[in-house]
């Protein structure tokens, strides 16, 4: 590769955490977890860092637990992981969908969740799901931790509240309790490797007929994957009758700004918005109506 | 310039001692050390051409730094069968025409033997189809592929059951 640069490739967090507080300048230095986009970006000379601090290995940073309520994934673990782990039913249906559709076999395997959010590209496909499932991620530097909704982390198009000193080593949502249901769909040009053109992730949560929690999350309409907390707000506190959710997935298109591409037009992409938001309620909803007569 | 070291790689069970610089790939290691049976394609992780197995999982060699494999197990097409005793999927491949230019083949047969290995035994034409995702193949129109897949995958079940 003509790009040039340094690999450190330390043996535990701690070392990766003792040379990240080495960084001055955010462009000298980045973390390297799969590789499945740096190192595409790297060849691009899209960036040029001086140094790259190999953690996708680490051991401290692989491991999916279950338990206390709580799926916590490293940030190492890869999209395959996810896939191959005997507990997967209990991760959120949402996000099994979309690391289904993810890139392709090669990517799966090696591609991490950390990188994937850290990468912060709109049409990061497991962000949606994550959102949906209420995550929290865990930043952390040589001098100590925080935690945060993966809500609040993105600041704009590829941008983050995560400092260059930081490093995202877990992220962790609550179990998905029984009566709770979720959904995710990626529109894009065909079923397998493929760049998203819409991403939609739903949750809803459904107690005596009525709608407790609901979240709603796009991928790829907006310069960062995000919430759309009014349609959200319409539907907890209701029964999901067809002309709420539609009015629900006419708020999410609405609060969409999808940009023209190669890949579609600024237009068709907010109308599919509102398509899949209101298939994917519908369904959710459905699913979970089921649930409560027998 | 980047900062380079010997390190031992084992390619197909056999360690060998190679000077790496810090910013080379797999694939560019791979084919300096004459194993040109991985093909180069698009450099960016999309087509599949390079696939190798670490550790028994298909990964495109393209997208790995070389460095950070150091101690881990790397596998070619050429690791899993030789012209005169090949493996199944080659086998497969060869018989069902599967095989045009050849080019994208390595990666098609390294991306199946981590399907068969890792996922099932017994993969349905979906199953097949998302795992072969990541491969392309411009000449066959990837019907022969999927044929062949499914009939290895066959001979396999049935040579695990006789032993």
């Amino acid at each position: 590769m003509y790009a040039e640069f340094d690999l450190l490739t330390p043996a535990a967090v701690g070392g990766a955490l003792d040379e990240l507080a080495k960084v001055e300048n955010e462009e000298d230095c980045m973390p390297l977890g799969g590789g499945t986009n740096l190192v595409v970006d790297l060849r691009a000379r899209a960036v040029a860092p001086k140094v790259l601090i190999s953690v996708g290995r680490l051991s401290g940073l692989r491991g999916i637990e279950l338990g206390e309520g709580r799926v916590s994934m490293g940030g190492a673990v890869t999209v395959s992981e996810i896939l191959r782990h005997p507990e997967r039913s209990r991760f959120g249906p949402a996000l099994i969908g979309a690391a289904q559709v993810f890139a392709g076999q090669m990517v799966r395997n090696t591609a991490t969740i950390a990188g994937n959010i850290c990468c912060g590209s709109p049409a990061a496909d497991l962000v949606p799901p994550l959102l949906a499932l209420d995550a929290v991620v865990r930043l952390e530097c040589s001098a100590g931790s925080r935690e945060l909704p993966l809500a609040d982390y993105f600041t704009g198009y590829k941008s983050s509240v995560r400092k260059p000193n930081e490093l995202l080593t877990r992220v962790w949502w609550p179990e998905p309790p029984a009566g709770s249901a979720s959904l995710f769909y990626k529109l894009a040009r065909r079923k397998g490797d493929a760049i998203t053109v819409v991403g939609v992730a739903v949750s809803l949560a459904r107690e005596n007929g009525i709608c407790t929690r609901a979240r709603i999350a796009l991928g790829a309409v907006a310069p960062v994957v995000e919430r759309v907390r009014p349609a959200e707000a319409m539907l907890e506190g209701n029964a999901l009758e067809p002309d709420l959710i539609e009015a629900a997935a006419r708020a999410a298109a609405q609060q969409s700004s999808p940009i023209d591409d190669v890949r579609a037009s600024g237009k068709y992409r907010r109308q599919q918005v509102f398509v899949l938001v209101r298939r994917l309620l519908s369904r959710a909803w459905r699913s979970l109506s089921e649930g409560d007569h027998p | 310039m980047s900062p380079s070291r010997t390190m031992t790689l084992a390619v197909n069970g056999r360690p060998r001692q190679v000077a790496v610089a810090a910013n080379e790939t797999l694939l560019e290691t791979l084919r300096g050390m004459g194993a040109v049976e991985v093909k180069s394609g698009c450099e960016k992780g999309d087509c599949g051409a390079c696939a190798v197995l670490l550790d028994g999982l298909a990964v495109d060699s393209c997208l790995c730094l070389t460095w950070t494999v150091a101690q881990r197990a790397v596998t070619t097409v050429k690791g899993l069968g030789t012209a005169a005793d090949p493996h199944p999927l080659q086998t497969a491949f060869a018989e069902r025409g599967a095989v045009q230019c050849g080019y994208c083949t390595p990666g098609f047969i390294i991306a199946a033997k981590s399907l068969l290995d890792n996922d099932t035994d017994d993969p349905g034409e979906d199953e097949i189809r998302y795992a072969l995702s990541g491969n392309f193949c411009r000449c066959t129109g990837y019907n022969k592929i999927l044929d062949a897949v499914t009939e290895a995958a066959q001979v396999l079940r049935e040579e695990a059951g006789v032993q």
